[in-house]
């Protein structure tokens, strides 16, 4: 049952998403969520969306993040150089960092939520400030890549990319006290990203697109494998691991998916992308307009009454297309830098039983593959290209958003689009789940809409608080 | 030919022939080669021609029967005529005594009695002469035609090779003419192919052309690279000098107050003991990884070993309730394997032996496995050839039985075993009443012959029974190779659902060994105790191998497909079912 609450005005919307879940805080103590409007950070209950804080701060935000123990949240004006920290439990508390002239590209919490890492402009540095002592850390020579900085999920250990005289260099911190662990070159032309194993004994570490080159590191920056499939054309471009880090799914410029094992580090199998899909055996959802008659499952809805717009009966809905079906492709321009080819999102269900991708010259289509069988279990033909999409932190069923008024969720067990009500269009441009798993932030330009995914018990109870509430 | 041969023995002797004219004889009819040597011989000496008609009066006669057939023509006459006048007539007669005399005729004057009386002309002799004359005449005649039919034949044949050699001469130059076409044709695509080479030379060249620009630009991209990220570090450097060093007062924090540590503890100063202390913690981490790891990797095995383990008790008893089988038949190529399954069958019942992992248990393990499986893996494949042999067997005879004579055959067939089966009623019937009657013998001799009559139905019967008890045998033999072969293939198909769903629907794989088993008993056995088998007994046997066999259809299913299929539409209908729960 999804059930969709009223839109509000946003221009950010976080939900409390830790990296592992907190010894002293239960998940169902993380009911609130942050969004800001300019320079006003709101705090509402998930649930029912009542403001529960709210705070101003000195200039527009242009970046909010839940430290992991979610009391705290970090708002970072990267204009002014300035970060504006607030806690949950003491409204009155306040911590402000100003970075002065040096500037302000990125700012994050470090897993144990009582740190704060600023990069500077050019990536001069990063200043690691302690919301517990005095001591501020200083990292030099970050590397200005995408995907230069990862925690260990446990929160012990970060990884860090580097560049010192035209090399490449991996650095391994200690989270407890910022002391370097490990400091060691890479093989690499132009290191793009690194990423640790869910396990947090492995690294991975990946080079420039114009080299398909994967190498393993263990924790003490002992080369573990490194692996390349092709030469000379575009390589890697996105790299995911899967939770049981059993798996490295590497997703390249030539539409495939690569799975390595983590035992020999070797592929495992590779999956194409091809543009037409024959097995009878795949299930193929299309996506289609049609209009539908209100159905009897409007009927079994909470009466009309509470404040929030119950799903209507979309438009749009999905048809299972019969083999062989032929997707919609993009023509890639050659003659452009980063073209529209290639496999540009990954991701794995929190099971590892599932991996979502998206093959960027077939942006209408998701595939997910069965990993236990290794091979492609169904395709999601959208309409529009698809934007983003996530798994449900909790069980394998996937959000989806193609930019449109809709929201859509696959499980296997089949799919289904969502109708996001409200006056014009809602355009869901990205979106986040609860850690629970029951509901999710839909996010426009300037908008939020919650999602709830509940049992209809839990529905009609949020519906009676939402409706004392307004 | 065959006619020829004795007439060249009956002329033999003075008579030689040159090949040609026998190749000629042999062309020519029978009667024609008897003149023919007659023409020869004559033309080689008189004296032996005369000898040859003396010696074959054969030839002679048709000599004879040949002067009769054709008369003289009449110039002959006028000319003989013209010849001698009245006047002349003994200058005549010496003329032709001397010039036949000459010739080697007998002189035409009788024998003179003294020197000075005047000769005689002797009648017979002149006649003699005439008739020799006349003969030699036709013979030349004779031999003429033969020459110019000769000449004619020759003359044709001639003419014949002459085309035949003018139209092999055309042929000839044709061929050379096309000889020559290909031959340029073959130049042509050797040409064409060594500039294809050429081609793929140059492209390959390009190829590696174009690697090198690549990589030379790529080392040149590098270098530039290099060298502005080194500016670009220099600039940054700067920067960092003016923007950090210069102890800019505004980077800094304002905090109301410190918050407490997130795990609750104080932070510590850093020194060489924490330092100490994240190594160990880091292989601590690394450590328990790998104790996680290897432990998952020992379940892992441990499960395998599990499965091995049954595998081989399985492979066992599939294989043991045969090998009484081929020790019966002689077959020394498994039978010498099949002890060592006996051994191993002894070296399972040490369970604990799974646990241990060293070498040498390993070695045994896998030995032992492998065994097994070759000795499954021949099983098999005889028992493919047996199948395919009697496929190919059937085969060549169905290749010519169609399906309606088939199924007029079984019909018979079945006919055939009606009666069977009704004879047998009514034997055992009748050895019942004869039991009753040997109690009374002696009042019903009528009857008792009645019964040695029937007897000799009775053995009658036996003949036909065991007849059909061979055919049951090959059906069993057929039946019996079938059903191992099954097996195995489940074996081999490993998963375990689709084991449980066999072992479901079929009583269990051993079971129907031991049925076949007791099918082949029952055809060794069929002949001597006939009357103990009924064809209702075997009937419901061979009914019983169908159904195992339907059975069997039925569980390869869903191992085969239904696993995948099910599940799939399963799907469907489950998102179909999702789809109407949207409103």
């Amino acid at each position: 049952m999804v059930y969709l609450s009223p839109v509000y005005v946003a221009d950010m919307c976080i939900l409390p998403r830790p990296r592992s879940p907190s010894p002293h805080l239960p998940a169902s103590e993380l009911r609130a969520q942050a969004s800001c409007v300019q320079y006003r950070l709101v705090v509402r209950d998930v649930n029912t969306l009542q403001i529960l804080q709210l705070y101003t701060c000195l200039d527009q935000i242009q970046h909010i993040e839940w430290s992991a123990d979610s009391l705290f949240i970090l708002c970072a004006m990267y204009k002014r150089g300035l970060v504006q920290v607030w806690s949950l439990e003491q409204p009155e508390w306040h911590c402000k960092i100003d970075e002065g002239s040096a500037g302000l590209v990125a700012s994050c919490w470090s897993p144990d939520g009582r740190h704060i890492l600023n990069t500077t402009e050019f990536h001069l540095r990063i200043t690691v400030w302690s919301l517990c002592t005095k001591s501020v850390s200083y990292i030099k020579y970050p590397k200005a890549c995408p995907q230069g900085i990862t925690f260990t999920r446990d929160g012990r250990y970060m990884a860090l990319a580097e560049r010192r005289d035209c090399k490449d260099y991996v650095s391994i911190f200690v989270c407890s006290d910022w002391q370097l662990l490990r400091h060691f070159d890479t093989d690499t032309q132009d290191l793009t990203g690194i990423e640790w194993a869910p396990n947090g004994c492995v690294l991975a570490v990946w080079d420039t697109c114009l080299e398909y080159k994967i190498l393993l590191y263990s924790l003490d920056g002992r080369l573990l494998s490194a692996y390349s499939a092709y030469e000379w054309s575009l390589g890697i471009k996105s790299v995911a691991w899967s939770p049981s880090s059993q798996f490295l799914a590497v997703g390249s410029y030539d539409g495939k998916v690569r799975i390595l094992n983590h035992v020999t580090w070797k592929m495992i199998t590779e999956f194409g992308h091809p543009a037409t899909i024959n097995n009878p055996k795949i299930v193929v959802y299309k996506e289609a307009e049609k209009s539908l008659q209100l159905g009897l499952g409007c009927l079994s809805f909470p009466p009309p009454g509470a404040g929030a717009g119950p799903l209507l009966s979309s438009e749009s809905k999905y048809e299972i297309a019969s083999v062989p079906v032929s997707l919609q492709t993009l023509k890639p321009v050659t003659d452009r830098a980063n073209p529209k080819i290639g496999i540009g999102m990954l991701a794995f269900s929190p099971d590892s039983y599932f991996l979502a991708t998206r093959n960027d010259n077939i942006p209408n289509a998701v595939w997910v593959w069965d990993i236990q069988k290794l091979r492609l279990f169904a395709v999601l033909e959208q309409l529009s290209p698809v934007r983003t999409f996530q798994w449900d932190p909790q069980q394998p069923r996937l959000a989806i958003c193609t930019g449109g008024s809709r929201l859509y969720l696959w499980s296997p067990a089949g799919c289904m689009s969502v109708q996001v009500p409200g006056e014009g269009d809602f355009a869901v441009l990205s979106l986040c789940w609860h850690l629970s798993g029951d509901s999710m932030a839909l996010l426009s330009k300037d908008h939020v809409c919650l999602c709830f995914l509940e049992t209809e018990a839990a529905v009609s109870t949020a519906c009676r608080q939402l409706g004392g509430h307004t | 030919m065959r006619k020829v041969r004795p007439r060249e023995d009956l002329c033999s002797g003075p008579l030689s022939f040159s090949s040609g004219i026998l190749a000629l004889e042999i062309a020519m009819g029978d009667w024609m080669t008897v003149t023919d040597r007659g023409l020869s011989s004559e033309s080689k000496t008189i004296s032996q021609y005369t000898s040859e008609i003396k010696m074959s009066p054969s030839s002679l006669y048709s000599q004879q029967v040949l002067c009769s057939s054709i008369p003289l023509s009449k110039n002959v006459h006028s000319f003989f005529s013209a010849f001698c006048t009245e006047d002349n007539i003994e200058q005549s007669i010496s003329y032709l005594d001397q010039e036949l005399t000459t010739f080697g005729f007998p002189s035409l004057y009788e024998e003179s009695k003294g020197k000075e009386t005047k000769r005689e002309l002797n009648i017979v002799a002149v006649l003699n002469c005439m008739n020799e004359l006349l003969v030699l005449q036709r013979k030349n005649l004779l031999a003429q035609e033969n020459v110019e039919t000769q000449n004619l034949k020759l003359g044709s044949d001639m003419d014949h090779l002459q085309s035949c050699y003018s139209k092999l001469k055309e042929q000839l130059e044709t061929s050379r003419r096309e000889m020559i076409g290909l031959q340029e044709r073959d130049r042509q695509l050797q040409c064409k192919n060594r500039n294809l080479h050429q081609l793929l030379k140059n492209e390959k060249d390009e190829v590696q052309k174009l690697q090198n620009i690549i990589a030379s630009r790529a080392t040149q991209y590098n270098h530039d690279m290099k060298r502005k990220e080194r500016e670009y570090n220099k600039l940054k450097e700067r920067l960092h000098q003016l923007v950090m060093n210069k102890k800019d007062k505004k980077i800094a924090m304002d905090i109301l107050n410190y918050v407490g540590r997130a795990d609750g503890k104080r932070g510590s100063w850093r020194t060489g003991k924490t330092e100490a202390r994240n190594e160990d913690e880091m292989y601590k981490i690394l450590l328990n990884d790998y104790e996680y790891r290897q432990k998952q990797i020992l379940m892992e095995n441990a499960e395998l070993k599990k499965v091995l383990q049954q595998m081989k008790k399985e492979m066992i008893s599939l294989l043991s309730p045969q090998k009484k089988k081929p020790r019966e038949r002689v077959d020394d190529s498994t039978g010498t394997v099949i002890s060592d399954v006996e051994e191993d069958a002894g070296e399972l019942s040490r369970e604990s032996m799974w646990d241990l992992s060293c070498e040498t248990v390993r070695e045994q393990l896998t030995n032992s496995i492998r065994k097994q499986w070759r000795i499954l893996k021949s099983h098999v494949e005889k028992l493919d050839n047996q199948v395919s042999k009697v496929h190919l067997e059937g085969f060549n005879d169905e290749d010519v039985i169609s399906r309606q004579d088939h199924e007029q055959e079984t019909e018979k067939l079945e006919l055939e075993i009606q009666q069977c089966k009704e004879m047998i009623k009514t034997q055992q019937q009748l050895l019942q009443r004869k039991a009753f009657e040997e109690e009374r013998a002696s009042w019903l001799k009528q009857q008792f012959l009645n019964m040695t009559t029937f007897d000799h139905q009775n053995s009658e019967n036996v003949k036909l029974f065991s007849a059909f008890s061979g055919s049951s045998d090959r059906d069993n033999l057929i039946v019996h190779s079938r059903q191992p072969q099954k097996k195995p293939h489940s074996v081999s198909n490993g998963s375990p659902v689709c084991m449980s769903k066999l072992t479901k629907s079929l009583p269990a794989s051993p079971s129907t060994s031991d049925f076949c088993q007791t099918r082949s008993c029952l055809s060794e056995h069929s002949s001597i105790n006939v009357l103990n088998i009924t064809p209702e007994e075997i009937k419901p046997n061979q009914v019983g191998g169908e159904c195992t066999n339907q059975k069997w259809s039925v569980a390869s299913r869903p191992g085969s497909q239904e696993g995948c299929y099910s599940g799939c539409s399963l799907t469907y209908t489950n998102s179909h079912v999702e789809k109407d729960d949207l409103p």
